[in-house]
């Protein structure tokens, strides 16, 4: 019982990495990818640290895969507002939705 | 599991091979990190998990933190790196051919090589050593003497760096970036934690000196770069921090000259007194080269006193 | 069952000595044609893994992993990070923005 519950989490936090992957490879601008990567990232992540932690044998292990959960959400949060607030100061303005896609018809 | 292998292996060629070929200072960089993270996944399925632990937050992190300051730190005209595939023809299939050659030659070599091992004899010396952990043991009783040159070898970095010039000041990150001194404060505690806990684990598990070091060190270039260590760089404290650099050296001296006293051969640690000797070089030796990873972070000699 | 085990545990050895092998071959060339500093650097510390992991392959005997060659590799993976810090500080004092000294 808890093995398939398990899986199942697994089994349902793919799709988001995939998401966030296409997100990645296909969004226009810094800000937008960087959404791509923290929101669909983390929520997949979850689901997967919350898959093992059904499975492991004991308490302290499934805290602990929590825990690995929670840093990340820390880090990952933090380094997206340091890379967007850089972008920001040194690089592009975000895009607007009356600018011009100049990949659209790649 | 060979597929997991298969894949490993290809990320790992594939980082590795964007680090050395693509044009870009900063993408070579980044690479080199990810190649590092691919690394420490092939030491877990080689079951090297003292290894793993080690390069996770050293090859990982503090490479990756070291050389992306020092390219920060560069001018423009220094940051291009042009990209390897620029050449003549002839010249490509020349260092095609070195690459072949090399690879092939030295992977049957490594093939053919007898496997002796050391195995047998550790196990049989290992009940004596005073740690359950073999690797912990070898480093810091068995082959102490070689983990004392390393020290000392650290020691002679940190030295040829202060000769060469000022240390750079932490940039002022604080005002612009006010989440990065927030989180190098609140995860502190938890590098701490993670360092007492690899230390106490380090006699009869996967741990020890030299993963507990590492992250500690990783912790502190955290808070270095987020400016929260000022005492570092003040020329009042220079002294202070000259003798906590050299204490770890010190104590490992005096360790295998109070063995050669006892025993009579350098480094020869009595068995009854072999636990308490081990636990406290590992804390000295833990605490002195986090201590250093941190200074080689300053890349120069701190203080306004010459 | 024993059998198939035991090969495979052969072929992803051989596989990670020719992964070691192929980067010790990479960063040997580029460590002789990079022209930028920094790229020589780069390739120095791949090179040294690629080391480090014809050693650890090396420990996998067939009575045992030995743990002799991890504590030679944890030693190493200190001293190149020492190295790095040298030459990234040699490196500054030739070409960074305004030198201190």
């Amino acid at each position: 019982m808890r093995e398939l519950l398990g899986a199942g989490f697994i089994i349902l936090g793919i799709p988001f990495f995939i998401a966030s992957t296409l997100g990645l490879l296909r969004f226009p601008d810094v800000y937008a990818r960087l959404h791509a990567l923290t929101k669909a990232d983390n929520v997949g992540l979850g689901l997967i640290c919350l898959g093992l932690a059904v499975q492991a044998n004991s308490i302290a292990v499934a805290l602990k895969i929590v825990l690995i959960w929670g840093l990340i959400l820390l880090a990952s949060s933090t380094g997206a507002t340091l890379i967007a607030s850089s972008a920001l100061r040194h690089g592009s303005a975000p895009r607007r939705r009356s600018d011009k896609d100049t990949h659209a018809d790649r | 599991m060979l597929i997991v292998d298969l894949l490993l292996a290809l990320a790992a060629l594939v980082t590795a091979g964007q680090c050395l070929l693509l044009p870009g200072l900063f993408r070579a960089v980044a690479n080199l990190m990810a190649f590092g993270l691919v690394m420490a996944l092939i030491w877990v399925r080689l079951e090297a998990p003292d290894v793993a632990l080690a390069e996770a937050a050293i090859g990982a992190g503090i490479t990756g933190a070291l050389l992306l300051t020092a390219a920060g730190q560069l001018p423009a005209s220094q940051r291009t790196l042009q990209s390897m595939a620029s050449g003549a023809t002839r010249w490509k299939i020349f260092i095609f051919v070195m690459v072949v050659l090399i690879t092939g030659s030295l992977w049957m070599t490594v093939l053919a090589l007898p496997k002796p091992g050391l195995v047998a004899e550790v196990a049989v010396v290992l009940p004596d050593s005073g740690a359950e952990h073999a690797v912990t043991a070898i480093l810091l009783n068995l082959r102490g003497i070689d983990t004392l040159l390393e020290v000392a070898v650290m020691l002679c970095a940190v030295a040829a760096i202060w000769s060469l010039q000022k240390a750079i000041p932490p940039p002022a990150l604080g005002d612009a970036y006010p989440g990065l001194p927030t989180l190098a404060r609140w995860l502190h505690p938890l590098f701490l934690l993670t360092f007492s806990y690899f230390l106490w684990q380090g006699t009869h598990a996967p741990g020890g000196a030299f993963p507990a070091a590492a992250v500690l060190g990783a912790g502190g270039v955290l808070l270095l770069l987020t400016g929260s260590i000022v005492w570092m760089h003040q020329g009042a404290y220079n002294l202070l921090l000259r003798w906590l650099l050299a204490a770890g050296l010190l104590f490992f001296l005096a360790t295998a000259l109070s063995g050669l006293l006892m025993t009579g051969t350098l480094y020869g640690l009595p068995p009854r007194f072999a636990s308490t000797f081990i636990i406290a070089i590992e804390v000295a030796t833990a605490l002195s080269i986090a201590l250093m990873l941190m200074t080689f972070y300053l890349f120069g000699r701190p203080g306004r006193r010459l | 069952m024993r059998f198939v085990f035991t090969d495979m545990a052969l072929t992803s050895d051989a596989l990670y000595t020719l992964l070691g092998a192929l980067l010790v071959a990479m960063a040997l060339v580029s460590v002789f044609t990079a022209r930028h500093l920094i790229r020589r650097l780069l390739a120095l510390n791949i090179l040294s893994s690629a080391v480090f992991l014809l050693l650890v392959v090396t420990a996998r005997t067939s009575s045992g992993i030995d743990p002799v060659p991890h504590a030679l590799v944890l030693t190493g993976i200190v001293v190149s990070v020492s190295t790095t810090a040298v030459v990234l500080a040699l490196y500054l004092r030739r070409y960074r923005r305004n030198p201190p000294c």
